[in-house]
């Protein structure tokens, strides 16, 4: 670590209508560290990295690289200043192809022509995902890939560039196993070659995986700096939430009770042959590697894409659900991955959100209930801590983790029978993810069929009593709590690869 | 502990607060800022039968608008409206030139007419749902289909010699206030209740929000477009008929360009071409400015030319106050 800060961001405010975002937050970051920053949702942290991308101005502060001020106007001026961003909400082009995002603003060109040079672009594309170990075919178009698959690309398109300071918010989200892997072996590449990073997650072992330091914020404020190897988990969540937390998972164990869903060899997009059944009074995580068919699976069950044949029973009634409509009045909900994408309507209100899977029972004869409508939602709001001047804002003005919220509020509003959950904690601090677990036990012990996707996983042992793993659009194992390891669940999860890898073999 | 504040809404700046008011009330100011100038410049201009006068020119764009501001709000454009109101003015008053008596063909009129207008929307939807094509490229075809049916249909000429009791409905007055006065406030009072208080307007804002996660969220997106359209389709073919009342005959060049100061109106009323966002007092607002400068000049006795260009610069104007709440 070299003796003066490469960068230093001093006494920064920012002020939001009705919101303080930051007060007075000093931060500084050496050469070849990685300055882990934590914090409750709407703590400030991404506000923090935004002011430093230029796109958001500061009301108060002073920003210094090298010891000496800057002043970023813009993008651009964050951009010549030698700092990489890597967004919460990704800033792709989605029309766009992988490549031409990863180049966005300085495409290659034939010699000093004005056409761009594709094949270089492509080339240079290609070598920045393999990097990150990856094999995405830089010719396909964002629109169509994956939330991790799109991860991935934002990641690298902040590698390509030459960046002496690199800040990452909330990288990890949505990503498992290899590509967490991944990532970590290019920061610690990074690190070496005297980037300084400055990396936001709220999954507290990462922080002491890879991090030097960590700053703390709690409500817009500084608490806490200290090396990570001074820290300890609980003393980190304490500075984090404001109070001491025993445990992270809390666990009710229930009797298993009758059936709830039932599939039968169902087939449609890359899954094959899925046997599976969900029981009352247990929760069911699906695990698996980026790409293994979770989320087209419980897209399936929903009626959102189409299902090629197989049976799906519901409380043993065979249900044929050609639509999410179809799904909601059968009883099925499901919590989307990619809130902004495929949750969220941003220019609506909160309360708006909240209420619009369930309106029916806001509203007589097709007219909204105001008073019903406010009700329901600001109960839901206060049960998870949405944290907001107003229901009347607009979804858009929240902070990741509390967007999604938001989509919690809204399918638990819906009182499904059954219920989907797509990476249902990514983006949510400590404290508030604990309530979330309880919530999903309180939501077993009512009886309802509960199913967790998610590429956390610790977070799937500590919460399932029963772990189905897919590779490949295949069940290709099932564990039970007590079996259930992360080792165990990896190698399930990439049985069906190492299977093909060996005939290639023997074939070539 | 994160407190969750839920309740009143702390305006913490000055800047805040005209933001604020800006964006609530940004067109507004232009309208009142434009009204006080024309009292000044014209005696004529603040009178109770000029103000009744401006609400008549406009309401045929205007009611129209109304169906418009649903399209748009659905990220939608329709295009055709200018078209359909010659079509259906044509083929509903074609229905008078029956041998029966007003009180029969007349209901049959309107049946024609409202008839044509929602063939047209439900069209217009199915290609749009059905084969994803974009609306603006859709309704621009049936732009022309319906201009040129309305042509083929009369051979050109317009439908003469219709009833004179039937002018009744384009020129008649109910206390002294215009019919068509009249059932464009009617139209904007069931349009705002519909968008303000049905779970169909809500529906109709989510998906011009974000068309997959309304699907996902349980909403019939397909019945929604097609809904919308339908709608415009019949607002457009109602303005059809009270234009074919007020010149007495149907034209099959009637209405030509009216799709652009419809959308104008719409536009100007804050509404976003991207979906999701604005509002029917909006458009009215849009509408009235639109309609009040026109009125002005030509009270004025401005060349009609340098008119144009007056209108033109207003509507800059306009968006320019509303982009610039936005900051
Ligand atoms: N455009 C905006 N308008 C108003 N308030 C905003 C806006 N953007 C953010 N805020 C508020 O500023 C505060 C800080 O938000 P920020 O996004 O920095 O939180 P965060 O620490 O990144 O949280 P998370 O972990 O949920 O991503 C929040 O209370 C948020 O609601
Ligand atoms: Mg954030």
């Amino acid at each position: 670590m070299s003796s003066s800060p490469l960068l230093e961001m001093l006494h920064i405010t920012k002020q939001y209508p009705g919101v303080l975002a930051l007060d007075d937050v000093t931060f500084d970051l050496y050469a070849g560290e990685v300055h882990c920053l934590v914090g409750e949702n709407g703590a400030g942290k991404t506000t923090l990295i935004k002011i430093l991308s230029g796109a958001l101005p500061k009301d108060v502060g002073e920003l210094r690289v090298n010891g000496k001020p800057v002043f970023l106007h813009s993008p651009a001026d964050a951009f010549e200043a030698g700092i990489g961003i890597i967004h919460q909400d990704f800033k792709l082009v989605p029309e766009l192809t992988v490549a031409e995002n990863i180049f966005l603003g300085r495409e290659p060109c034939r010699g000093r022509s004005p056409f761009i040079d594709f094949e270089k672009m492509r080339e240079g594309a290609r070598a920045v995902l393999a990097q990150l170990g990856e094999s995405l075919d830089p010719r396909a178009r964002i629109g169509t890939l994956s939330v991790a698959q799109r991860q991935v690309v934002e990641i690298a398109k902040s590698l390509s560039g030459k960046n002496r300071i690199l800040a990452m918010d909330e990288p990890s989200a949505a990503l498992t196993g290899k590509e967490l892997k991944n990532l970590f072996a290019v920061i610690r590449r990074m690190q070496e070659e005297g980037v300084g990073i400055i990396y936001i997650s709220h999954r507290i072992d990462e922080i002491f995986e890879i991090g030097t330091r960590v700053t703390v914020l709690r409500d817009g404020k500084h608490v806490h700096t200290c090396k990570t190897s001074e820290a300890d988990r609980r003393g980190l969540v304490s500075w984090m939430v404001g109070r001491e937390m025993d445990q992270e998972y809390p666990k009710v164990r229930l009797q298993r009770g009758k059936e709830i869903l039932r599939l039968e060899n169902l087939n449609g997009g890359k899954l094959r042959n899925i046997h599976l059944a969900v029981y009352q009074g247990e929760i069911l995580g699906l695990a698996g590697l980026v790409g293994a068919g979770r989320t087209e699976l419980a897209r399936l069950i929903f009626g959102a894409d189409r299902l090629e044949n197989g049976r799906i029973l519901l409380d043993g009634k065979e249900i044929h659900p050609h639509s999410p409509r179809d799904a909601i009045d059968a009883g099925i909900g499901l919590l989307t991955e990619d809130r902004n994408r495929y949750g969220l309507i941003m220019e609506m209100s909160i309360e708006k959100n909240i209420t619009l899977s369930n309106l029916k029972a806001v509203s007589r004869g097709g007219f909204i209930q105001g008073e019903k409508e406010r009700g329901a939602a600001q109960q839901f709001a206060e049960e998870l801590r949405i944290k907001t001047p107003s229901l009347d804002r607009e979804v858009s003005t929240l902070s990741g983790g509390n967007r999604q919220k938001v989509v919690l509020a809204r399918w638990l509003f819906t009182r499904s029978r059954l219920l989907l959950f797509d990476e249902p904690t990514a983006g949510i601090d400590v404290g508030v993810k604990y309530e979330i677990y309880n919530l999903l036990n309180q939501l077993a012990l009512n009886g309802k069929g509960v199913v967790i996707i998610s590429s956390d996983l610790p977070e799937l042992l500590g919460l399932c009593d029963r772990i189905v793993v897919l590779c490949e659009g295949r069940i290709t194992g099932e564990l039970s709590r007590e079996e259930a390891t992360e080792e165990k669940i990896m190698l399930l999860a990439t049985s069906v690869v190492d299977m093909r890898g060996h005939r290639d073999d023997r074939e070539a | 502990m994160v407190s969750s504040v839920v309740g009143v809404d702390f305006m913490t700046s000055r800047k805040n607060i005209l933001s604020r008011i800006l964006s609530q009330y940004g067109i507004s100011l232009a309208l009142l800022i434009e009204i006080i100038l024309f009292s000044r410049l014209s005696p004529f201009f603040f009178t109770t039968e000029n103000i009744l006068n401006v609400t008549l020119q406009i309401s045929i764009t205007a009611i129209i608008a109304a169906g418009m501001t649903f399209v748009i709000l659905t990220a939608g454009i329709d295009l055709s409206v200018g078209a359909l109101v010659a079509l259906s003015g044509v083929l509903a008053t074609s229905v008078l030139k029956l041998p029966i008596p007003l009180i029969y063909s007349f209901p049959l009129f309107l049946a024609t007419g409202i008839l044509v207008g929602v063939f047209s929307g439900w069209l217009s939807a199915f290609f749009i749902t059905r084969f994803n094509v974009t609306p603006f490229i859709v309704t621009l075809a049936l732009m022309s289909i319906w201009r040129g049916g309305a042509y083929l249909y009369t051979g050109g000429r317009p439908v003469w010699g219709l009833p004179h009791a039937f002018s009744m409905l384009g020129g008649g007055r109910v206390a002294g206030i215009p019919l068509p006065t009249l059932i464009m406030l009617a139209v904007y009072a069931a349009a705002y209740i519909v968008l303000q208080y049905t779970r169909f307007g809500r529906h109709v804002y989510a998906v011009g929000g974000n068309q997959e996660a309304a699907r996902l969220a349980g909403i019939n997106t397909k019945r929604v477009l097609r809904q919308v359209y339908i709608l415009c389709g019949v607002l457009s073919a109602l303005s059809g008929m009270l234009l074919a009342s007020r010149m007495n005959s149907g034209q099959p060049n009637a209405g030509l360009m009216y799709e652009l100061d419809v959308i104008a109106a719409v536009v100007v009323g804050g509404a976003s071409l991207f979906g999701g966002r604005g509002s029917i007092v909006g458009t009215f607002v849009g509408a009235m400015l639109i309609g009040v400068s026109r009125n002005g000049l030509n009270l004025l006795n401005v060349n009609s030319y340098i008119q144009q260009i007056i209108v033109g610069l207003v509507i800059l104007v306009a968006v320019m106050l509303d982009q610039m709440r936005k900051r």
